[in-house]
């Protein structure tokens, strides 16, 4: 099968517009993701979206609701027990680890065909029926008009949430908007790329992004533009042979961000001898913490006092 | 005094409570436009609790307050806030600009932009213009201090609240960020308030001091607060006030030879103002 032949076939065709929309939200989100630190929160999510489809698969023959449900579910649970990056992180561990164990439950339960389990983890785009990859590119869409709309109020709130909060962002529940457009992402990816996958398309291109810019929408867009690549890109190669998708866009996404940590110092270099004078990081000795300078005048000259220091 | 005829903020009777907890009450207090108001008290007393209020974030449980004559809006523009330095990730895509302009329209939603002709002026008033564009992250804590302040004047506030501005900075980034507030205090004429547990860097520009403490409060200039009479009436105990040259030392509880080596008791004096009163401290409130 040539490839003109499979571009113009309807399946083909969908299954590369939902994976452009999945690695759209997913480089619209990777940024943000990075910046609250919130890595294996995305792993978190994807993982009990397995735990989800399994359900699905079981209950309905619908893996793609029973993710969405698994996912939303655990956006949920991680705003209710982690407030804290590293209260969030155990949270999620402990989660993650009884989800999982349910999910290897569920698919016992499940008879059909073998190769289900095998999608959800690795992910098969073309595996999902038309019906469900409507509800992939209506989940797109609504991720790619609320981070459109809330962009820069979120981004306010993930580098700087004191100041957002001074300043009226509701930075608390920017943060939960922000869980759910991440399990909806996750859920879209879950299906490209698979449940175990996901970081590829929601941290990779972002991380690559990173190392190349620090303009927020430089990064936004490239980050963008490498998980579009990533993904489409996949999906063509995989047309051409009889290996799965996930292993080129996987295989692609990783060769980005070495490219990108490869151009990232050399980038950085030109951006600081444009700034001579005030080379960055020079004045590192500010950084030291007040504990190394004890006994100093102002560090004694405290008008402290102390009261309920609990 | 009825009305807060021209005070940039006027407080009457201002009190606040979580449940039956009192944090602090009946607070009056007025501050001239372009003064600089210090709030000074223990950890937990309340200070930031009144930041919350000074921002229009958290409502009194009683009293009034008015910012200009009207009471603050939430999260307004009218009022800049500057944050205590914490360290950013060298990874964080945010340049200095685009953390200044979050000053501007960081609370609007759509997609982030920034634009030169509204945080140039700013970020040149603080003197941080030879590094405006290098990540945040790269850059020294009073570096990056100077940008945060250049966030809160971007939206042209005729209030300036600094919330422990000086925290983890050394004593020579302390020195040039007082300068840099206080030399737009003089030019522009904003009200500024420092909320602080150390009066020392700010003891040359301060006029008028808040000292919260115990759920009780005293106001007024710095030589008639912080003395050993009025902040021992304050906190019920004896409290010694010692100025050696530049610097005020406040020295509480049984102590009395805390205050002979006073280069070594930042730290201890909380513990002596502690044991003299173990019930009055309103922990847990804050954040």
């Amino acid at each position: 099968m040539g490839i003109g032949f499979l571009l113009q076939q309807p399946f083909a065709q969908h299954a590369l517009l939902a994976a452009a929309l999945v690695a759209v939200s997913c480089g619209l989100i990777g940024p943000f993701v990075v910046t609250r630190g919130m890595a294996f929160a995305v792993h978190g999510t994807a993982e009990l979206a397995f735990t989800g489809a399994a359900a699905g698969l079981l209950i309905a023959n619908n893996p793609v609701v029973g993710a969405l449900v698994g996912a939303v579910v655990v956006a949920g649970l991680i705003s209710v027990f982690g407030g804290r990056q590293r209260e969030r992180d155990s949270a999620i561990g402990v989660i993650l680890a009884f989800g999982m164990g349910i999910g290897v439950l569920l698919l016992g339960f499940y008879h059909g065909f073998a190769t289900a389990a095998t999608n959800i983890l690795f992910g098969n785009i073309f595996g999902v029926s038309g019906d469900q990859l409507i509800v992939l590119l209506v989940i797109g869409l609504i991720v790619v008009a609320v981070m459109g709309i809330w962009y820069r109020p979120l981004l306010f709130a993930s580098v700087d949430p004191e100041a957002a909060e001074a300043r009226g962002v509701p930075v608390r529940g920017l943060g939960l908007l922000f869980l759910i457009v991440l399990a909806l992402t996750v859920t879209g990816a879950a299906q490209v790329v698979g449940t175990l996958l996901v970081l590829s398309l929601a941290i990779t291109p972002a991380a690559a992004a990173q190392r190349l810019s620090a303009s927020p929408l430089v990064v936004a867009g490239l980050s963008i533009a490498f998980a579009v690549v990533a993904a489409d890109g996949g999906l063509l190669a995989s047309f051409q042979s009889n290996v799965k998708a996930s292993v080129f866009i996987t295989s692609f996404s990783f060769a980005i961000y070495v490219l990108a940590r490869l151009a990232g110092p050399l980038l950085r270099d030109r951006r600081r001898s444009r700034h001579q004078g005030h080379p960055a990081g020079l004045e590192v000795t500010q950084r030291r913490p007040t504990a190394e300078l004890p006994g100093t005048p102002v560090a004694a000259a405290s008008a402290e006092d102390g009261g309920g220091v609990g | 005094m009825n009305g807060s005829g021209g005070s940039a903020i006027a407080l009457r009777g201002a009190t606040v409570r979580f449940g039956d907890h009192v944090i602090w009450e009946k607070l009056d207090l007025d501050v001239a436009p372009g003064r600089c108001l210090a709030i000074l008290g223990p950890n937990g007393a309340g200070k930031s609790t009144l930041l919350k209020v000074l921002l229009g974030l958290l409502p009194l449980s009683a009293g009034t307050i008015t910012i200009d004559g009207r009471p603050p809006g939430h999260g307004s523009a009218e009022a800049g806030y500057v944050a205590q330095q914490r360290v950013f990730d060298p990874d964080l895509p945010i340049r200095g600009r685009d953390l200044v302009q979050f000053g501007v329209d960081g609370q609007r939603l759509g997609l982030p932009r920034t634009r030169a002709r509204e945080v140039d002026p700013v970020i040149q008033a603080v003197g941080a213009q030879s590094y405006a564009d290098v990540p945040v992250g790269l850059l020294s804590g009073g570096q990056q201090q100077r940008l945060r302040i250049a966030q809160a004047l971007a939206g042209g506030p005729r209030l300036l609240l600094c919330d422990e501005p000086l925290l983890s900075l050394d004593p020579a980034a302390q020195e040039e960020i007082v300068a840099v507030i206080d030399r737009h205090r003089r030019e522009h004429g904003t009200t500024v308030v420092y909320v602080t547990h150390e009066i020392t860097p700010i003891a040359d520009v301060v006029d008028q001091v808040l000292y919260v403490a115990a759920a009780r409060w005293a106001a007024g200039s710095p030589d008639t607060v912080l003395t050993t009479q009025s902040l021992s009436a304050l906190y019920g105990t004896h409290i010694d006030v010692i100025r050696v040259h530049d610097h005020i030392v406040i020295v509480g509880g049984d102590g009395a030879g805390t205050c002979t080596h006073p280069d070594h008791e930042a730290a201890g004096h909380d513990h002596d103002l502690n044991d003299g009163h173990p019930g009055h401290s309103p922990e847990g409130h804050q954040r």
